[in-house]
């Protein structure tokens, strides 16, 4: 990808970012929300290894360059904890009431 | 700028990874939404391959259109939000405002961050840029207290997902 230039990567990833935001304000479906935020964590990894791969693919010290990858690594070990934790919690709540809608949830108010 | 080969492939994937972004929000069945984010993170694991980081672009692959999209559709199966009926989505004003924040949002970053960035052009990379050898070896020496702590975190889990799901008896 030597014709191309950083600012695509990161105008995609910032795409994905927002569309990732805005699904999360506008939708009412938590499965949708948690995918919405997959988005998100998907649009950071790009970020991370398009920055690895136009900054530090060229040097020899190999731990530098692989820095931004091993972010990426841990983002994804993160993201897979929290999408079974997130989606076990999901069908508690369904198991509970019947309705997983979020504007409906209100078993935290005080 | 001049138009490369490189130029219209990244094109191609960047249209369809957008396109394909945008119907995780804009689909109302929730299935369909999941299946546009499995093409979304399969379209992401090629772009991860052109930028030479060929093994997070088989992790990419086997994780998030493997593990945790299967995660996603047998939660949607399993509750039966698939039927449209389930979750209708009313229209409110809180919607104009959720898409005007986003696009300005995206506005705001993007007109700070991409000027700046457009003269980076990519070196040559070293042979072992995103090679499983150099990944590897990183992992299990500059990085091995985070990848205890990730396993830890796995594990809880793990553990903890089993007990929230668990039926309870009475």
């Amino acid at each position: 990808m030597n014709g191309v230039p950083l600012a695509a990567f990161i105008g995609l990833s910032l795409f994905m970012f927002s569309t990732g935001v805005v699904g999360v304000i506008l939708r009412r479906n938590p499965i949708v929300i948690f995918m919405c935020i997959e988005l998100m964590l998907n649009a950071v990894n790009l970020a991370f290894i398009a920055f690895a791969r136009y900054r530090f693919s060229g040097i020899g010290n190999e731990s530098q360059g692989a820095a931004g990858q091993m972010m990426v690594v841990f983002i994804m070990a993160v993201a897979a904890a929290e999408v079974a934790v997130g989606l076990g919690i999901i069908m508690a709540i369904y198991r509970l009431k019947e309705n997983i809608d979020v504007d409906e949830l209100n078993l935290l108010k005080g | 700028m001049t138009i490369t080969p490189e130029l219209i492939v990244f094109g191609m994937l960047a249209g369809m990874a957008a396109l394909s972004a945008v119907g995780v929000v804009a689909f109302k069945n929730a299935v369909r939404s999941a299946l546009c984010l499995v093409f979304t993170f399969f379209i992401l694991g090629f772009l991860y391959f052109a930028l030479n980081a060929e093994m997070l672009g088989i992790t990419q692959i086997v994780v998030y259109t493997g593990a945790i999209m299967v995660l996603f559709l047998f939660v949607i199966m399993l509750l039966n939000l698939g039927a449209s009926h389930v979750l209708e989505e009313k229209s409110d004003p809180k919607k104009a405002v959720g898409i005007a924040f986003g696009v300005s949002l995206a506005a705001l970053l993007a007109s700070q961050v991409v000027p700046l960035l457009l003269k980076f052009k990519a070196p040559i990379p070293t042979k072992e840029f995103g090679s499983p050898q150099v990944i590897g070896k990183v992992l299990f020496t500059d990085y091995v207290l985070p990848f205890e702590a990730v396993s830890v975190l796995l594990l809880l889990g793990v553990v903890g997902s089993v007990l929230l799901a668990k039926r309870r008896m009475s």
